[in-house]
């Protein structure tokens, strides 16, 4: 019964649900065991809806027993990264300052989940306000990653990443700000995938960075992950920069074919600044790209060199706007009641209710959007986001898509970059470009490195999902990457 | 050394939508605290704004009222200050690429006009509403403080005047109009005294034409208040002038009950508000058929209706004043004016009587039980000589309380007016044979005796003979005895 359910595709027991070959009940119960199993050494999760989940799913084969009418994949559990508002089950962002906050309201992507009567296990750790890159900047406490618990899942979405790879849930949602899903994805070895920006909804996303964040599936597959941006995509009228565009059928378009093709090798992310073993698995994948018929040059997008410098103005500028609202005043934490001034609560509740790397972020913010600094920080900042898209639609005009590691390197010690952020941001210096541009991208694993998984990441032009979800199907046929770490077999 | 005031207004006015600027939640006035809020306007995590359509109908009609130019693009800012009535931390307003900007509008002064240009009429969310407990009443030192949102949200028009205005006087004009524009366009109530209509001013005097430095003065809660502040805050200018200092550059607040304004910070005090563009809204691009279809359905404006009362129908300006300051009482008239009868005598009759019936009732015009074509053919009725005057008065009286048709009421009661010759001719024959000494009076030259003899025929006819009629054969009568 185990070995059967695990290691399935997600969309597998949906149907083996439906069929009634297994319920609901059962596999929700199997992943939760799983969960009380390996969360002490773990730390996937914030919180664990055991018993709702379990709730639900015996209202789902109860509805299944009595023929009635289900959603797509009625009675899959899925993990939920905390950072987005579930109604009645707390939502943290692994910050102490909404350590006790309950929404009052479900994120359209959680209404959008449980109308396909999926499950939600359980929320996953992150790093606090999706700041990180790797999951050590929770309030909870660091997630380790599966494949080597000395080292971290990536970040920010490490806990979903984690619980994929460990085998704690069939599939798993994240947001993706500057790589946020496809880092910790390539890190743990499992599927990311970063939509178009406004593809999916961010209605319910607690905000980092607003015109960046993009929700996303982390899935153990490209199936599941076409499976689940089917779920999730689509228009929102409560979210303004949503796209009303028309829905893609995502799993019709995994042909496999991908002759004709021509895809960029971006030279400024496969070089100087990759690690040795990453760029060998890099250039297999490559190969067996070519392999598949498909043409591959280099070419160069001369101002990646700015994004990073780019991204830290933008990020961080609409960062210390977004989260001025946890103040005390109305939710969440508040120092202390007796203060002496409105002003006095405010400070001592923000300085004792972030942590550092939040307030590190929010006074660069701050400084960024100062008066008589704005044009030279913010200002520039965006003259280069637009050169960035151009450098893009530009590549777009040559190549379908364009390729590079996901990560310059494997999963890294826990410890080892936490003191020094600028090594920090350089982890996401791959992934950082596409949320600038607001194009889609996704991570595939493609090999271990020492036993690590390496991630290979393609872009592609706005909207062009089901492309990129066709080549990473293709190549995850041809590469056969099925190595699981020893937790996962535990 | 020549002295010249300069004002520049501010003002907010609440729009009238039935939803917020950013949510769904209900705009009404008043209730229990926090009544009126939800996930959006309380600023929760996660939530986004969506902007209010009608809202920004409504900002765009009263910027093509005020003869502005409509941006064929414009964006949202987050202006980012901390303050307890502030759900996000942020207010999201417009900034350097407002909804509409270069307008203007020119204010009758009575013996002059004045144009004053606008800068800029843009769309943003109001706040909460704070009631800080304590001695001071104000945040600093405050005991507690306690927080409505119910306001948190509801959409604002600002409006921003250049510094075209010259007296407290033509503020108070300006704002008046300004209010008067806002009713007739049916965008909001425009009530300073709930918070409707907001005015804040710039004030500086003006040195030889060298320009001053610049006052910004707040809590100017009514037309009046706006008169007063501005007029003490010129004094004090222009007396920090005279005595050689320098005005300080700063914003001082009115004192109601002092009658004066106190400094409340200084410009080194200024905040910072960080502004930078609304990254979770789309820019606002209003396209040609949408403005013109708004622009279509903008009404005769006061002004206009003003100047077409005067030349076309007449009036005189008291009359045209008292209809147009109030856009129920000029529909009213104008519905009534359908009717044939004279604008000048309907127009006293609506802005008279009717009017102090209004008044003496509280009753808003739009309740008014005296239908326009009623009052219309009880002035025809006047016109015809059928009843008097007087006696219209009366009628209207009973009309208005009881909501029966004035004609109906002429008609059941009887009261027609006697103009009949031949009936009339009767009655002052018996007055004149009844009251001989008055008669002999009247002969001898006693003016006063014809009022008496006209009283004695009305006392008769009970007050239904024609006055005019039954002067003439009185008069007749008499002088044919001699
Ligand atoms: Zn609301």
């Amino acid at each position: 019964m185990k070995e059967e359910i695990l290691g399935k595709k997600a969309i597998e027991i949906a149907d083996m649900i439906k069929k009634r070959e297994v319920s609901a009940s059962e596999v929700t119960g199997l992943f939760l065991e799983r969960i009380e199993k390996l969360e002490p050494e773990l730390g996937s999760f914030i919180t664990v809806c055991a018993e709702s989940a379990r709730e639900k799913a015996k209202e789902i084969d109860k509805k299944i027993d009595s023929g009635e009418k289900v959603g797509r994949f009625a009675g899959v559990p899925i993990a939920v990264k905390d950072v987005l508002c579930t109604k009645g089950i707390r939502t943290t962002c692994a910050s102490k300052i909404l350590e006790n906050f309950v929404p009052v309201y479900d994120a359209t992507v959680i209404e959008r989940i449980s109308e396909a009567s999926m499950i939600v296990i359980g929320k996953t750790n992150m790093d606090e306000f999706a700041m990180g890159s790797s999951t050590e900047n929770s309030f909870f406490g660091p997630t380790k990653n599966p494949w080597d618990k000395e080292r971290v899942p990536g970040g920010s979405s490490g806990g979903s990443a984690a619980a994929m790879a460990a085998g704690e849930a069939p599939w798993a949602i994240g947001s993706d700000t500057g790589g946020s899903i496809r880092q910790p994805a390539s890190l743990c070895g499992i599927v990311g995938l970063k939509p178009t920006y406004g593809l999916v909804s961010r209605y319910g996303l607690v905000a980092f960075a607003s015109s960046l964040d993009q929700v996303g599936p982390m899935t153990g597959n490209v199936a599941d992950c076409a499976a689940m941006l089917e779920v999730i995509a689509g228009h929102d009228r409560r979210d303004s920069t949503s796209i009303p565009a028309q829905r893609n059928e995502y799993l019709e378009g995994l042909t496999g074919d991908l002759k004709g093709m021509k895809v960029g090798i971006v030279s400024e992310l496969s070089g100087d600044g990759i690690d040795e073993g990453v760029l060998r698995c890099f250039r297999l994948t490559c190969e067996i790209l070519e392999s598949l018929g498909v043409i591959c040059e280099e070419v160069s997008l001369p101002n990646f060199e700015y994004a990073l410098s780019s991204y830290y103005i933008i990020a961080p500028a609409e960062a210390s706007s977004n989260l001025a609202r946890y103040d005390g005043v109305r939710y969440g934490f508040r120092a202390r009641d007796n203060a002496d001034s409105v002003w006095e609560m405010y400070e001592e509740t923000r300085t004792g209710g972030f942590g550092q790397e939040v307030k590190r972020r929010i006074m660069l913010g701050t400084f960024a959007l100062s008066a008589g600094y704005y044009e030279q920080y913010y200002g520039k900042a965006q003259k280069i986001r637009t050169l960035i898209l151009r450098d893009f639609e530009k590549a777009f005009e040559r190549f379908d898509i364009l390729v590079s590691p996901t990560s310059p390197t494997v999963a890294f010690r826990i410890g080892e970059k936490v003191d020094d952020p600028l090594k920090m941001y350089l982890s996401d210096i791959c992934t950082i470009p596409v949320n600038l541009a607001g194009i889609p991208a996704m991570s595939i694993p493609c090999g271990l490195d020492d036993g690590l998984p390496v991630g290979f990441q393609l872009m592609g032009p706005a909207l062009s999902e089901s492309l990129i979800l066709n080549v990473s199907f293709a190549l995850e046929e041809e590469i056969g990457f099925d190595a699981k770490p020893q937790t996962f077999r535990a | 050394m020549e002295f010249e005031t300069v004002i520049g207004l501010e003002i907010h006015i609440e729009l009238n939508t039935s939803s917020k600027m950013f949510c769904g939640c209900s705009t009404e006035f008043g209730g229990e605290p926090n009544a009126r809020a939800c996930p959006v306007c309380l600023g929760h995590p996660g939530v986004l704004p969506v902007v209010n359509r009608g809202a920004v109908e409504s900002a765009i009609m009263l910027a093509l009222a005020l003869n502005c130019k409509i941006s064929e693009r414009s964006i949202f800012h987050r202006k980012n200050y901390f303050y307890p009535d502030m759900p996000k931390n942020y207010q999201i307003s417009q900034y350097d690429v407002p909804l509409s900007v270069d307008g203007w509008f020119d204010i009758d002064m009575g013996e002059y006009e004045r144009r004053v240009g606008i800068v800029r009429v843009h769309l943003e969310e109001d706040t909460g509403k704070s009631i800080h407990v304590g001695e001071s009443g104000r945040i600093h030192g405050a005991e507690y403080s306690l927080e409505d949102f119910n306001r948190a949200g509801i959409p604002l028009a600002e409006i921003v005047t250049r510094p075209d205005i010259r007296s407290p006087e033509e503020s108070s004009v300006f704002l008046q109009n300004l209010r008067d524009i806002a009713v007739y366009l049916g965008i909001s109530d425009c009530k300073m005294e709930e918070g409707s209509l907001r005015c804040d001013a710039n004030i500086s005097i003006s040195v030889d034409g060298k320009e001053g430095t610049k006052v910004e003065i707040k809590n100017m809660n009514s037309f009046r208040s706006l008169r007063r502040a501005l007029s003490f805050e010129e004094e004090r200018q222009r007396g920090v002038l005279n005595a050689g200092r320098e005005v300080k550059q700063e914003t001082r607040h009115f004192d109601e009950v002092g009658g004066e304004t106190h400094s409340l910070r200084s410009k080194e005090e200024a905040f910072d508000y960080r502004y930078f563009p609304e990254p979770d809204l789309v820019p606002l691009e209003p396209d040609k058929e949408w403005t013109n279809d708004l622009r279509a359905k903008i009404p005769e404006l006061p002004q206009e209706k003003r100047k077409r009362y005067e030349s076309a129908l007449l009036l005189p300006k008291e009359i045209s004043s008292v209809l147009v300051g109030d856009r129920a009482l000029a529909e009213y008239f104008e519905r009534a004016l359908t009717e044939g009868q004279d604008p000048v005598e309907l127009g006293k009759w609506v802005s008279g009587e009717l009017l102090a019936l209004l008044r003496q009732e509280s009753i808003p015009v739009e309740e008014c039980r005296v239908e326009p074509s009623g009052l219309a053919n009880l002035i025809k009725l006047v016109s015809e000589k059928v009843i008097s005057g007087k006696m219209a008065k009366d009628v209207l009286r009973e009309a208005f309380d009881s909501g029966e048709r004035p004609e109906e009421i002429v008609k059941e009661g009887g009261l027609f007016q006697i103009s009949d010759e031949n009936e009339l001719v009767g009655v002052v024959d018996d007055v004149i044979k009844e009251n001989p000494m008055a008669v002999s009076d009247f002969k001898s030259g006693k003016e006063q005796a014809l009022k008496f003899l006209m009283g004695k025929v009305m006392k008769k006819t009970r007050g239904k003979a024609s006055p005019e009629e039954a002067t003439r054969i009185l008069t007749e009568r008499l002088e044919n005895q001699a």
